[in-house]
C-alpha cells in the first residue's frame, strides 16, 4: 500500500503541480483542495488503470474518491484485488 | 414568500464575506464614448472624473472611430434595429452573411459563422462537433468560456500544463485510442498576454491526427504582420481548424463572435450549436459598424503598427520603473502583485491619480497570482502612456513595491 502510494504521489506531484507549489502529502486535499480540476482527472484515472492493470467504472471514479492519495490508493486495491 | 428573510440573509451574508475579504466587485459608470481619454463616476454618485483608461480590450482604439460610428449609423437606417428572430428562421440579413465571408478572407478559413458573442461561440462549438467518443484537450489557463463550452460537451476531457508541448504530446499519445481529438488553447492568454505555441501545435496536430481550436479573442485584428492573429504571428495561416474570436474587442468592441474554420466543423454548428440556434442574430447596427472595421484592417495596417509600438513603450517603461511583469510581447502587460487587496488598494490609488486599471485576483487569475492587467491601446498617445507611467510609478513608491522582487512583495503582503 504504502509503495502504491508514493508511485501516485508521484506522479500527481509531476502532472499537476507547478514548480514552485507547496510538496504534496498522501493526505492533501487535491481536487476539493484545487489542486486538480475535473478536467484533469481523467489522466490519473488512465494513468491508474494502465499501471495496475484496472478497469476503474466512471461511477466510482468520482471527485470525492480521488480528492487524496490515500483514497485512490484505497480504491486502486478494490479493484486490484479484484482481478 | 418563496423569498424569505432566512434566504435572504443567506446571500446577504455570503456578500458580506465577498466585502469583508476585499474582493467585492464594483461597477464604475463611464459617461463618455470608449476612448484612452473617458470621464467616470466612481463610486456611484461622485462627481464625473476624467481619467486615462488603460484596461479596455480597444486595443485598435476603433470602439468610437467616427467612420465605423457612421457605418453604424447608416446600418441602422438601411436595415433597422432589430430583427426579432434567431438566424435560421428570420434573422439572416445580406450583411450577417457578408461579414461571415469577409471574416473567412481576413482570417484566411473556409467558412464562418456568426454568434451573438464569442463566449456564445465557444459555449456552442464542441458540443455540435464532438461526441463521448472523442477527448478534447486544452491548455490549462484557457478562458473561462472555453471551459463553460467544454462542460457542455459529452467528450472526454483532459488538460495539459500551460504552454508544455511535451506535456501536451503526452496527452495526445495517452489518447490516441480515441474516435477525434481536439486540441484547445486561446492564441493570446488573455490574463498573462503571452501567445500559444501555434506552430509547435499544427504540427503535433500533424503529427497524432488531432483537430486545433483556438479562441482568438485577444489577438484577432492586430496580432501577426497584417493582424490576422496568432495563427499569422506563429506561421500557421490555414492549418487551425477552428478559430473562436469576438468582435467586442479590437473588432469594433460592440458584440458578437464568430466560429471560422474548416467547411465541415462551421456546418456542424451552423445545424447544432445552440447558442447559435436559439440566440437572437445580431443587430444589423453592430454587423453594420464590423464590416466597417474590417474594411480599415484591410486598408492599412497603420492601427495594429501603432500599437505594437505602444506596447513595447509601455512594457520598457514599468520594467524600468522597477514592476513585476508578467513576460510578452503583446499588448496585455500584468502588473503583478499577487495578493487580491494589495490589487484592489493598487487600483484606487491609481485611479486617484486618474489612471482607470483593475486589479484581478481568484478565482479570475489563479490564487496568489492578483495583478493590475493593463493593456495598451493604438488609441493612446504617447502622452496618456507617460502620465501613467508618472502615476504607476507614484503608487509604486506608496505602497514600496518598486524594485521588490516576488519573494519581497509576498513577504510584505502575502499571498
Amino acid at each position: 500500500m504504502e509503495g502504491m502510494k508514493d508511485v501516485i504521489l508521484e506522479y500527481v506531484t509531476k502532472e499537476y503541480l507547478e514548480d514552485d507549489s507547496e510538496p504534496l502529502n498522501y493526505d492533501t486535499p487535491l481536487i476539493s483542495g484545487g489542486i486538480v480540476d475535473s478536467f484533469s482527472m481523467v489522466s490519473l484515472k488512465r494513468f491508474l488503470e494502465n499501471k495496475y492493470n484496472i478497469q476503474i467504472p466512471d461511477d466510482k471514479a468520482t471527485p470525492e474518491a480521488f480528492d487524496t492519495v490515500t483514497k485512490i490508493a484505497s480504491l486502486v486495491e478494490e479493484f486490484v484485488g479484484k482481478k | 414568500m418563496a423569498y424569505s428573510d432566512k434566504v435572504r440573509e443567506l446571500y446577504k451574508k455570503q456578500l458580506e464575506g465577498i466585502l469583508e475579504a476585499g474582493i467585492f466587485k464594483q461597477e464604475r459608470y463611464i459617461h463618455s464614448p470608449q476612448a484612452a481619454d473617458i470621464e467616470v463616476e466612481f463610486p456611484s454618485g461622485a462627481p464625473l472624473k476624467k481619467v486615462i483608461n488603460m484596461c479596455s480590450n480597444n486595443y485598435l482604439g476603433l470602439s468610437s472611430h467616427p467612420d465605423v460610428v457612421q457605418a453604424a449609423h447608416d446600418g441602422l437606417g438601411s436595415r433597422g434595429y432589430g430583427m426579432s428572430s434567431v438566424r435560421f428562421i428570420c434573422g439572416t440579413q445580406d450583411i450577417h452573411r457578408e461579414l461571415e465571408s469577409r471574416m473567412s478572407r481576413f482570417l484566411e478559413t473556409e467558412d464562418t459563422l456568426l454568434f451573438p458573442s464569442c463566449m456564445d461561440a465557444n459555449a456552442g462549438v464542441f458540443e455540435a462537433v464532438l461526441t463521448k467518443e472523442d477527448v478534447m484537450i486544452s491548455d490549462r489557463l484557457v478562458h473561462a468560456s472555453l471551459i463553460d463550452g467544454i462542460r457542455l460537451c459529452s467528450a472526454m476531457t483532459d488538460t495539459f500544463k500551460h504552454s508544455d508541448m511535451a506535456h501536451l504530446e503526452e496527452k495526445l499519445k495517452l489518447h490516441s485510442d480515441k474516435r477525434l481529438k481536439m486540441v484547445i488553447t486561446d492564441g493570446v492568454f488573455s490574463m498573462d498576454g503571452d501567445t500559444a505555441k501555434l506552430d509547435e501545435m499544427v504540427a503535433l496536430g500533424e503529427k497524432y491526427d488531432a483537430m486545433i481550436l483556438v479562441d482568438d479573442s485577444h489577438a484577432s485584428g492586430f496580432i501577426g504582420k497584417t493582424g490576422r492573429g496568432t495563427h499569422e504571428k506563429c506561421g500557421v495561416l490555414g492549418k487551425i481548424d477552428i478559430i473562436t474570436t469576438t468582435f467586442g474587442k479590437a473588432l469594433g468592441g460592440a458584440s458578437g463572435g464568430c466560429v471560422s474554420g474548416r467547411r465541415e466543423l462551421v456546418e456542424m454548428c451552423r445545424q447544432r450549436a445552440r447558442p447559435y440556434l436559439f440566440s437572437n442574430t445580431i443587430a444589423p447596427v453592430v454587423v453594420s459598424g464590423v464590416l466597417k472595421v474590417m474594411e480599415i484592417l484591410s486598408a492599412s495596417t497603420e492601427r495594429r503598427d501603432k500599437l505594437e509600438r505602444n506596447a513595447a513603450y509601455w512594457r520598457k517603461g514599468l520594467t524600468e520603473a522597477g514592476f513585476v511583469l508578467k513576460e510578452g510581447d503583446t499588448p496585455i502587460v500584468p502588473v503583478m502583485l499577487f495578493n487580491a487587496k494589495l490589487s484592489q488598494d493598487v487600483s484606487k490609488a491609481l485611479y486617484e491619480e486618474g489612471i482607470y486599471a483593475i486589479g484581478f485576483f481568484f478565482p479570475v487569475v489563479p490564487q496568489g497570482q492578483a495583478r493590475i492587467r493593463t493593456q495598451i491601446s493604438a488609441g493612446h498617445e504617447i502622452h496618456h502612456l507617460d502620465q501613467a507611467l508618472d502615476a504607476f510609478v507614484k503608487v509604486g513608491k506608496r505602497f514600496d513595491i518598486l524594485g521588490k522582487t516576488k519573494q519581497e512583495i509576498i513577504q510584505m503582503y502575502g499571498m
